[in-house]
């Protein structure tokens, strides 16, 4: 009763929405990069939305359904096909058994989504099942998925699924990943910046390096200067957190960011941009704007209440649909 | 001295807050910030997520959603610098009746194990005696944990052994290696890349994932180190494993 690898990808994982509780004693929250494409996975079959979902990477694992199951593929668009036959992101398909999905081409984004009906039965480790790379805690074994790996469904019924459906309703996603701007607000060290630096991070793109990965995203671009040398003592950073390097460049803490760091904190990236900086891509620009922490407060409510409306949305659909059935 | 310490409070972005003494580590202010850390613990409503205490900080990390709720019509920041500065407000002039747990960790000084002892009793103009004797003689304190799961950074180092971060960090330090840097010493929960002045290899286990409490020390312990032996070493790591 689950889903085999049948091929591994480069970086697929178990994650969900992050392991709190434990920073006070250096446990990094990790969980998903892209918060929004896993909180629309899990909507998307009717689940709760702590569940934990898989992550995938490009090139990303090819999955052999060995039971029939309802899924959803968010986030990026891989270019996934069943059985040879393209595939939706952003909508429930309901999967017959021995199919196979694979992932032929990155189109957009830099990380997929995929959630099952029910959810994974998974490790968990301090209250979640997100994989800690570090502690080999959580997900499977706390690693990556390699060939053969198993996930079994939480849903032990047989869903009698004979043909490869698409549910006919879908989340629009567009309105998160139209360009490149990425919201932040000064960081505490921010007023240390030269001024000709605060202005060049606004009106310079970077680009997201190669050296970018769950821990943080490294960029490239204009130098950026402090005006006068600063040495702090550690302290508690976060998901979003903009430090500047010694080599004028800056860092983006992401998901599996440390808990702590000594730094410049020259930004933080509002919460509501994160997702959208998930899917950026290594080699791929991005352009900051400004915006201040009441703006930062009111951009997230609205997303939250906008997945809310979504997610009342797709469970009236999904109790309907299964009547009529 | 310590009451009515000036302190700053700024936003982590859209869902965190720090309260911050500012300045170098100090013990006095560090024992306020465990103070606040235990008051913060009782007060924790389901919207605190976390609650990081470092050498002159504590941060909340939290849920926006559910702050918004508790702050009706003010922001969330609003609300949590509000409650910040309510329980600052609460911490009580003497704060040596707080009680902190003493944890005892042998350390095995053998050069074997220490492989900067040599160049630390160079640059001090110390035997390697003198260095391991100054290193024990001293209580240490938990002044937070960071950087990697269960790393405790713990001070104060005496002057007289104090010293700087290598120039050239080691891209693999072992687990249970005991460092120092700057007049902070600290012990390597797992193998790693690391900048620290390694004067010997404790055999505990700092970070036990299978444990309920993983970590050995937590902020606000008192730390003593021991010497032993490398036979003893050996005994008590092969007992570990």
């Amino acid at each position: 009763m689950g889903l085999r690898i049948i091929k591994a990808g480069i970086a697929d994982s178990i994650q969900d929405m992050g392991r709190y509780g434990y920073q006070q004693l250096g446990i990094p929250p990790g969980g998903v990069m892209d918060r929004i494409a896993a909180t629309i996975a899990n909507t998307l079959v009717g689940n709760h939305l702590k569940e934990p979902v898989l992550e995938m990477h490009f090139p990303s694992a090819t999955i052999l359904f060995e039971t029939s199951m309802m899924i959803a593929l968010t986030g990026a668009d891989f270019g996934a096909e069943i059985n040879g036959k393209e595939v939706l992101i952003n909508q429930p398909i309901l999967v017959p058994a021995l199919s196979e999905l694979r992932f032929t081409k990155k189109k957009m984004g830099s990380k997929v989504y995929l959630s099952v009906e029910d959810g994974f039965e998974t490790d968990k480790w301090l209250g979640s099942n997100s994989t800690s790379f570090q502690i080999h805690k959580g997900g499977i074994e706390g690693r990556y998925l390699v060939k053969n790996d198993v996930l079994y469904f939480k849903n032990k019924e047989d869903l009698e699924i004979d043909l490869l459906t698409h549910l006919p309703w879908r989340a629009s996603m567009s309105e998160f990943y139209d360009n490149n701007r990425i919201n932040f607000m000064p960081g505490v060290e921010y007023p240390l910046l030269e001024k000709i630096s605060q202005n060049s991070m606004v009106t310079n793109d970077f680009k997201v390096s190669n050296q970018s990965n769950r821990m943080g995203y490294r960029l490239e671009g204009q130098a950026l200067l402090l005006s006068i040398k600063k040495e702090c003592l550690s302290t508690a950073v976060s998901f979003g957190t903009i430090q500047l390097l010694p080599n004028a460049q800056m860092i983006v803490l992401m998901a599996d960011h440390q808990t702590t760091g000594g730094y410049p904190r020259i930004g933080q990236v509002a919460t509501s941009s994160l997702p959208k900086l998930a899917q950026v891509s290594a080699g791929e620009t991005i352009r900051f704007e400004l915006i201040t922490h009441e703006e930062a407060e009111t951009l997230f409510i609205q997303q939250q209440q906008n997945l809310q409306q979504l997610q009342n949305a797709c469970n009236f659909r999904l109790q309907e649909y299964f009547k009529n059935e | 001295m310590l009451q009515n310490t000036p302190y700053q409070i700024y936003a982590i972005g859209d869902q965190g807050i720090t309260l911050d003494y500012g300045g170098e580590m100090n013990e006095l202010l560090n024992k306020k910030i465990f103070q606040l850390y235990t008051l913060l613990k009782k007060w924790q409503p389901e919207a605190i997520l976390d609650i990081i205490p470092a050498y002159h900080s504590i941060s909340l990390i939290y849920d926006l959603i559910k702050v918004k709720k508790l702050a009706g019509t003010i922001t969330a920041y609003q609300f949590l610098e509000m409650k910040l500065r309510e329980i600052e407000a609460q911490l009580i002039g003497d704060i040596t009746v707080l009680v902190n747990r003493t944890k005892e960790i042998p350390v095995c000084y053998d050069v074997s194990l220490a492989p900067d002892l040599d160049e630390l009793a160079k640059m001090h103009q110390l035997s390697h005696e003198e260095i391991i004797e100054i290193h024990i003689q001293q209580t240490y304190r938990v002044y937070m944990i960071g950087f990697m799961p269960g790393f405790a950074y713990m001070g104060t180092v005496d002057d007289r052994i104090a010293s700087p971060r290598k120039s050239n960090p080691r891209l693999q330090v072992p687990a249970g290696s005991v460092g120092i840097a700057g007049t902070q010493t600290g012990i390597y929960p797992f193998i790693s890349p690391g900048g620290w002045q390694i004067i010997g290899q404790t055999p505990l286990v700092l970070f036990d994932a299978n444990k309920e409490n993983p970590t050995l020390l937590e902020p606000g312990d008192q730390v003593r180190f021991h010497k032993i032996s490398l036979e003893e070493f050996h005994h008590l790591k092969n007992k570990m494993d």
